[in-house]
């Protein structure tokens, strides 16, 4: 069904269109580039405050809705600009292992969230300032970095494993 | 000019360095890979501040506090990036040393680091600096939107050395 899927999608127009033009595709990868060095830089920040590095001097539930919120828009560019990229050769990417690791990656960082948002940082008031970070939160954010800097390394691993 | 960076290009593919970051085969993804997480950084950074400076980002925290917060990074990173770029130039050089997207990076970083210490510096000894009168408001706004521009064809330019041909000497 998944191939199916891949298929369909590498057979669309605008998958066409991305295979067809020299300049699509570069375009695609530079500001998907862009995005995720983004996404990778806001929410450091962040993992930085939990795993009690950096920014100790900013209340934890402060810095959180004052960077999160440029993550997502970050987040939402590498996802469009991901897909483009996977649509011009869907079905090759989905069999590609280095893409297969990086998309479980990023799943494993969403559950990671999910995790810290609904368990962990319902306690934030009691750590909200000052660097005494529990251990669960400390983990979330040094799980989050770790596992940021490893998408990065397997989209980085893609282009030396499948030519467009 | 040119023809001297291809005599010196061709040097450089001439060492055992080069041939030896060219057989390994982890070391320019690897290489690669640092080189990406250090621009994520100069990014996170310059982004932050700059969307401070147009009032998006954490308005209740003083510029000068956040400089020292952020842009303080982007230094160790830009040396880190220095380094693994120059590694993979020594692998690579043919791919980018007469390459016109190479020289468009390179001019744009120096430009833009230029812009960013001229934020930086005077807030060292002056936190108020750049609000202290409407003409500095506005060349500090100007100033950002020039850096995130900046900053994001550097990226680019940076992707493009793949595509771009070099110029043939």
């Amino acid at each position: 069904m998944i191939q199916d899927f891949c298929q369909w999608l590498y057979d669309t127009a605008f998958a066409e269109m991305i295979r067809a033009s020299g300049y699509a595709f570069p375009w695609f990868e530079s500001v998907h580039v862009l995005a995720i060095t983004l996404v990778l830089g806001s929410i450091a920040v962040v993992d930085l405050r939990l795993l009690g590095v950096a920014s100790l001097g900013r209340p934890v539930k402060q810095l959180i809705r004052e960077v999160l919120p440029i993550t997502w828009v970050a987040f939402a560019v590498a996802v469009c600009t991901g897909g483009a990229l996977f649509a011009s050769n869907a079905v090759e990417y989905s069999r590609n292992f280095p893409f297969q690791m990086k998309m479980l990656l990023m799943l494993l960082a969403g559950i990671n969230m999910l995790v810290f948002h609904f368990v962990t940082y319902r306690s934030v008031a009691q750590w909200n300032e000052g660097p005494a970070i529990p251990l669960p939160a400390r983990l979330a954010g040094g799980l989050s970095i770790a596992m940021w800097v490893a998408i990065v390394a397997f989209g980085r691993w893609i282009g030396f494993t499948i030519g467009f | 000019m040119l023809s001297t960076i291809r005599t010196f290009g061709d040097w450089l593919a001439s060492t055992d360095l080069s041939a030896t970051i060219q057989n390994v085969s982890w070391i320019i993804p690897t290489v690669q890979t640092v080189h990406i997480v250090s621009v994520a950084v100069v990014i996170g950074a310059v982004f932050l501040v700059d969307l401070r400076i147009l009032g998006v980002f954490a308005p209740t925290q003083s510029l000068a506090a956040l400089s020292h917060r952020f842009l303080t990074w982007i230094w160790y990173a830009l040396a880190v990036l220095f380094l693994t770029g120059a590694i993979l130039i020594i692998g690579e050089p043919g791919r980018s040393l007469l390459n016109p997207a190479f020289f468009a990076k390179i001019i744009m970083i120096v430009v833009v680091a230029v812009l960013t210490y001229l934020v930086q510096r005077p807030l060292r000894s002056d936190a108020g600096y750049w609000d202290s009168s409407n003409s500095r408001r506005l060349t500090l706004k100007a100033i950002a939107v020039a850096s995130l521009v900046l900053w994001s064809l550097v990226v680019f330019a940076g992707r493009w050395i793949a595509y771009v041909t070099p110029i043939s000497v």
